[in-house]
């Protein structure tokens, strides 16, 4: 089970107008803006769940999704992953649990919305406290012992060696997640056989194909067979016929091993294909959490459906 | 320890794909070693008796540094890692159940051992066979010997620690071009990488024989020859042990401090 309260994330961008003396102005004066990647971000996911995360460009998809894979620490809030607290410290009692309440929770259709009430003493609308710094020992033995359990695949970056055959990369992983001799012959069996490998292990991964190195990353992420698994964007640049073939493995591996899945996409028909359930967010803010059927109207496609949805929320 | 074993060996063996970047290499530094050699020879004949060491430690000295000069130099970097922090690559060393710091300490250490595996074999082989003066003699003896090969690993550790305190610091800056350069000019001058230590002025020499900067190439290619030896010698061992130990724990400290602060950006 995974669950986020109240996390929040901001990032300070320095910014400046177009030009030379713009440029100079800047050498001297710096102007920030603080950037609220994520504002009060609370859901929990079941075991075994698939979860579609949706949102624009910029909304705060992939913030989430590095925090919750332990890259990214948040500056508030807490974050528990199986009952473990990756982020958070010490538990913040009634602080956390009044603004949580305080963010007006309302059941309309069968959607639940959340709107956050931005309080006073707040950094763009979020705590400032409870700080999430746990013990510095603590902090960097959970996030090894979180990673062991979960599989990340960043769609717009490889995990794979880029000068050595993939199947080279494979075998470093096995050593580097101590995944045993009979676990990974049977997971690189079932991979191979599944997303049809079989031609590309010897190769290169420079040599790849998009499609075919996206085959390869999601067999990455798997081969220590882990229990969660997050994909940012998996299906990016497929053909159709790769599109399909993820999905399938996606579903499958949910339904066989109870793999609990989160996924992040702009494409609509993956989240057709695999989610009930999705999460809406915008601007850094959880808008929606329900099911497809709640936004589905009538024949609109499922593109306009969406389009639509941020229009009404004006994110 | 095990994961860190297989990713020295995948990266070694990475490592020596690259053959025609190694003979360019060893073409340029047989060039570096015989001018150098000349310069020094010319200092020498000037006038024999201020000259710091003999004739023959310092082709040693000199031969041995463009040997292994893969291994020792500072400006040799490990590019992939330079541009980890901007370009994000970052994001899935720290999915990993590993420590980063260790991970990146096996990697530089694989791929400077690949790159000078290649290179040194035909200088080596070569300098073997120049007459007196101006090639490679034989070492001092067995135990200098050995203990040349155990400082040669010890000041490649203590050049990886150092040089891993600037990937740190390129978290923290985001470009570390200007970092990096003053770095290797300065590491360049104070290891003796450009003229060897014992050619500075005596206090300067004290100084740097104390601090880590001295603590690489200055002592395993000046012990192959005896020009390092008796209680200096184990001095200068037991200083790049202590100095392997202060610069990792720093860079342990300053990976912890970046790890809190990092920004994956995009995607």
């Amino acid at each position: 089970m995974i669950t986020m309260e109240n996390v929040c994330k901001s990032y300070r961008i320095a910014k400046r107008n177009a030009g030379f003396q713009a440029a100079c102005k800047a050498l001297f004066h710096r102007e920030y803006e603080e950037v609220c990647a994520l504002r009060n971000v609370s859901f929990t996911i079941g075991d075994g769940e698939m979860v579609g995360y949706i949102g624009p460009n910029g909304a705060g998809k992939s913030s989430t999704i590095k925090i919750l894979s332990g890259i990214l620490t948040p500056d508030s809030g807490r974050v528990t992953v199986d009952g473990r607290l990756l982020f958070g410290g010490k538990v913040h009692g009634s602080a956390g649990r009044e603004n949580s309440a305080g963010s007006g929770f309302q059941v309309s259709g069968g959607i639940h919305e959340y709107r956050n009430v931005p309080g006073s003493g707040t950094i763009c609308g979020c705590d400032v406290l409870p700080s999430c710094r746990p013990s510095t020992r603590k902090e960097k033995y959970s996030r090894i012992e979180h990673v062991r359990r979960i599989g990340v695949v960043f769609g717009q970056r490889s995990q794979l060696w880029w000068d050595v055959p993939v199947i080279d990369s494979f075998e470093l992983l096995k050593d580097i997640y101590s995944v045993s001799d009979p676990v990974y012959r049977g997971n690189l069996e079932e991979l191979t056989e599944l997303l049809n490998l079989k031609e590309l292990l010897r190769t290169p991964a420079r040599q790849l194909s998009l499609g075919q190195r996206m085959r390869c990353e999601i067999a990455a992420s798997l081969l220590h067979s882990p229990r969660i698994l997050f994909l940012d964007e998996p299906t990016i640049g497929l053909d159709a016929v790769s599109k399909l073939a993820v999905r399938d493995f996606i579903k499958r591996q949910n339904r066989i091993h109870g793999t609990t899945v989160i996924l992040t996409t702009h494409d609509m028909q993956d989240i057709e294909a695999l989610t009930k359930r999705i999460i809406l967010i915008g601007k850094g803010r959880i808008l929606m959490d329900g099911t497809l059927e709640d936004i589905k109207k009538g024949g609109a496609s499922m593109d306009e459906t969406l389009a639509e949805l941020y229009r009404a929320y004006e994110i | 320890m095990k994961k860190y074993l297989s990713f020295f060996r995948l990266r070694f063996a990475m490592g020596l794909q690259y053959r025609t970047a190694a003979l360019a290499g060893v073409v340029t530094q047989f060039f570096w070693g015989f001018m150098e050699i000349l310069v020094l020879r010319a200092f020498y004949e000037a006038d024999p008796t201020v000259y710091p060491m003999t004739i023959e430690a310092t082709c040693c000295y000199i031969w041995l540094q463009q040997a292994f000069l893969a291994l020792l130099s500072a400006n040799n970097f490990d590019r992939e890692l330079m541009g980890c922090a901007t370009d994000g690559g970052i994001a899935y060393e720290l999915c990993r159940p590993v420590s980063v710091y260790d991970m990146w300490f096996a990697r530089n250490m694989a791929v400077k051992m690949s790159q000078a595996m290649l290179r040194c074999v035909p200088i080596l082989g070569v300098v073997v066979f120049l007459p007196e003066g101006y090639g490679l003699t034989a070492p001092r003896d067995a135990l200098h010997f050995l203990l040349f090969l155990w400082t040669l690993f010890a000041g490649l550790s203590v050049l990886i620690a150092m040089q891993m305190i600037l990937y740190m610091i390129m978290f923290f800056t985001l470009s570390v071009e200007g970092v990096k350069s003053f770095f290797v000019a300065a590491i360049d001058l104070l290891t003796g990488a450009v003229i060897p230590i014992p050619f500075f002025p005596e206090k300067i020499q004290r100084v740097l024989e104390l601090l880590p900067f001295g603590a690489i190439q200055n002592v395993p290619y000046r012990i192959y020859s005896g020009d390092l030896t008796g209680a200096q010698m184990r001095r200068a061992v037991f200083m790049q042990i202590f100095w392997l130990a202060v610069l990792a724990s720093l860079g342990k400290l300053l990976m912890h401090r970046a790890q809190r602060k990092i920004i994956v950006q995009g995607g």
